[in-house]
């Protein structure tokens, strides 16, 4: 069963205990001006950002089709079957272009490091292996985050939008973007105003470079007898015309 | 041979500056990392170094697998003479490519990693192995002009025997490594501003490609031409601005189908910088191809090298605006390169320059009569080149 998360925007209090929870997790400093960073970044894989009268969380989508895992040229990215998409860093040479082809610009990189690495949230593949819950999930006070199977979360979702219409903009972000996400999102208004790209396609995105690279094996094959037999009509004629001059 | 150098030092006094700044540059990156050398940033992990020293790199060698294509494979013999510097161009760009990736990546000493850790869902894949295989082709392709130096003729004849399949497999290598480049930002449909995604972006890349490989060509022969004081092959190379014309006008004209069928041309009509520098990047490319039509004006050395030098920064303009500029809006932020960035591009292009002229003098790239240094059994030898036997 693959799990998600579900945020739900309009019962965010914007305590910010998610990222405290994430930061212990990774093992990283969280302090005040850490906490007043209102971005992800190398050493902050999940933000609660503030707009206007609503609060957001950013955060790994950990896509059901991950852009970021079909670019990778090295395979250091990988979705479990769990719902993670998880990251090998002894892999990883650098190239960035997971950065450059995720849709959420959710990776970050340790730019200032001599052998820096790519980081982002990994919804605690660990923890959830384990049965536990995410670290931020765990953390929140007010359930705004909660942690469990997609499926079940989906349902939850559309409850919530069924029995408070009014209260909700009526959609789920994340069902059925890039072709759906772990993660999830509610919010009392379009989701553009509390900062979710909402002109990412619905399709995933690893189609978009699948159609092309499938071809290469018919480009090879069609290239070699194409340029094969033009070489052996062109050179046939030098031939013919070589042995002639010799006969004159 | 004679030497004029009254203006060759003042190249060389730019040559030494560009190249000191480059190591202070090279410092940089070794001791503070990415994050220290460039302005790069999570918004904007791609800049100088992958759109111009490995985009721009690629695609300015292409005219090794077009001239490749033409002599061996379409057997046009008169364009051999400019066959090797061709060669030689393609060889050292893609050098110079992989010592940009060097830089660029975040990991140097994992250039290896996708030739044993395997993706093939990834264009970088695809990319990372073109890359290799090509350079090594490419080393064989110009192999022969070492041996021929130094009167190795045994393993000439070993080459001679594989070279027909190693031409093909070139070309082929080629064709997908330059289309491969477009692929790359197939992936980013909501970042790249719609001037420039589209879904035959690799189609795209690989037609501009072989008309920038022809430009090189000519550029390359007009400054070798003044360097060594040799005659320009002008008959040759007017042919070949011709084959650039029709190549060059066929691209244009798929552009402009795929920006129709697209809907994208009403875009044309908005003052941003992106509808300026895509106006700049077709007028790079349609003047000289309105130009290169005229019979006057490829007749003329001046003219038909300025042309060429339209083609090649048209070319560039395009690499950049697809691997930057154009990528600003979507992404959210700006990009200005760090000096040492640009330090960085410049010394690889001087490096380029520097190591095809000592190579050029010291080797038989071009034809016997540029060579009067040259040991007189190598002169022999010269017209039966690299390839078919």
């Amino acid at each position: 069963m693959s799990k998600a998360i579900l945020y739900d925007s309009t019962l965010c209090i914007g305590c910010k205990a998610c990222e405290g929870a994430c930061a212990e997790r990774w093992g990283l400093p969280y302090n005040e001006k850490i906490a007043a960073e209102e971005r992800i970044s190398a050493h902050k894989l999940t933000a609660v950002e503030t707009h206007g009268d609503h609060f957001s969380r950013r955060l790994c989508m950990n896509c059901a089709q991950p852009t970021c895992v079909s670019v990778c040229p090295v395979g250091a990215l990988a979705k479990t079957p769990l719902g993670p998409v998880i990251y090998d860093a002894d892999k990883c040479m650098g190239c960035r272009y997971c950065m450059q082809a995720c849709p959420f610009q959710v990776p970050s990189y340790e730019w200032s490091s001599r052998f820096p690495k790519m980081r982002k949230c990994n919804m605690c593949y660990e923890r959830q292996s384990a049965g536990k819950l995410t670290a931020c999930a765990e953390a929140c006070p007010v359930g705004a985050t909660i942690n469990g199977d997609r499926d079940q979360l989906v349902q939850e979702a559309r409850k919530r939008l069924a029995e408070k219409p009014d209260q909700y903009y009526g959609k789920i972000y994340g069902l059925t973007e890039v072709g759906g996400t772990s993660v999830l999102f509610l919010s009392a208004v379009p989701f553009e105003q509390i900062g979710l790209r909402t002109n990412v396609p619905q399709e995933p995105l690893p189609e978009t470079t699948w159609r092309v690279l499938e071809l290469v094996p018919d480009v090879v094959s069609t290239g070699t007898v194409l340029l094969g037999g033009i070489y052996w009509i062109t050179n046939r004629r030098a031939e013919v015309a070589r042995k002639e001059g010799k006969r004159r | 041979m004679t030497r004029k150098f009254p203006k060759i030092t003042v190249w060389r006094a730019i040559f030494a500056v560009i190249l000191l700044f480059g190591l202070y540059a090279t410092y940089l990156r070794v001791v503070y990392g990415l994050g220290g050398s460039t302005n790069l940033s999570d918004q904007f992990p791609w800049g100088l170094w992958i759109a111009f020293d490995v985009m721009c790199g690629v695609g300015l060698a292409a005219g090794g697998f077009t001239l490749v294509a033409m002599v061996h494979i379409f057997n046009i013999e008169r364009y051999r003479p400019i066959l090797r510097p061709a060669i030689l161009t393609a060889f050292l760009g893609y050098l110079l490519v992989v010592v940009g990736l060097l830089y660029d990546l975040g990991h140097p000493e994992r250039l290896w990693h996708p030739l044993v850790m395997w993706n093939p869902h990834s264009v970088m894949f695809e990319v990372a192995w073109c890359v290799t295989l090509y350079t090594t082709v490419l080393f064989l392709e110009f192999i022969p002009v070492v041996f021929e130096r130094f009167g190795l003729h045994k393993p000439l004849e070993w080459i001679h025997k594989i070279s027909v399949p190693l031409m093909i497999l070139g070309v082929l290598l080629s064709t997908l490594h330059q289309s491969s480049l477009g692929s790359l930002f197939l992936i980013v449909p909501e970042k790249l501003y719609p001037l420039w995604y589209s879904p035959i972006l690799p189609l795209l890349f690989y037609i501009s490609s072989i008309a920038v490989g022809l430009a090189m060509t000519i550029f390359e022969s007009w400054h070798s031409s003044r360097a060594f004081g040799r005659a320009l092959e002008l008959p040759l190379l007017m042919s070949m601005a011709r084959v650039l014309a029709v190549v060059l006008s066929l691209y244009l004209w798929i552009r402009f189908l795929d920006l129709s069928h697209r809907h994208a041309l009403g875009l044309l009509t908005q003052n941003r910088i992106e509808t300026w520098l895509f106006a700049l990047e077709m007028a790079l490319m349609i003047v000289p191809v309105v130009l290169l039509f005229q019979a006057r004006i490829r007749s003329k050395p001046g003219s038909l090298y300025a042309c060429a030098v339209m083609v090649v920064f048209g070319f560039i303009a395009n690499r950049l605006n697809v691997g930057t500029t154009g990528l600003e809006a979507g992404s959210g932020t700006h990009y200005m390169p760090r000096w040492s960035e640009v330090a960085v591009t410049l010394s690889i292009v001087a490096a380029g320059f520097a190591i095809f002229r000592g190579i050029a003098q010291y080797f038989p790239i071009f034809e016997k009569h540029s060579h009067e240094h040259a040991p007189a059994e190598v002169e022999e030898k010269e017209a039966d080149s690299v390839g078919v036997a």
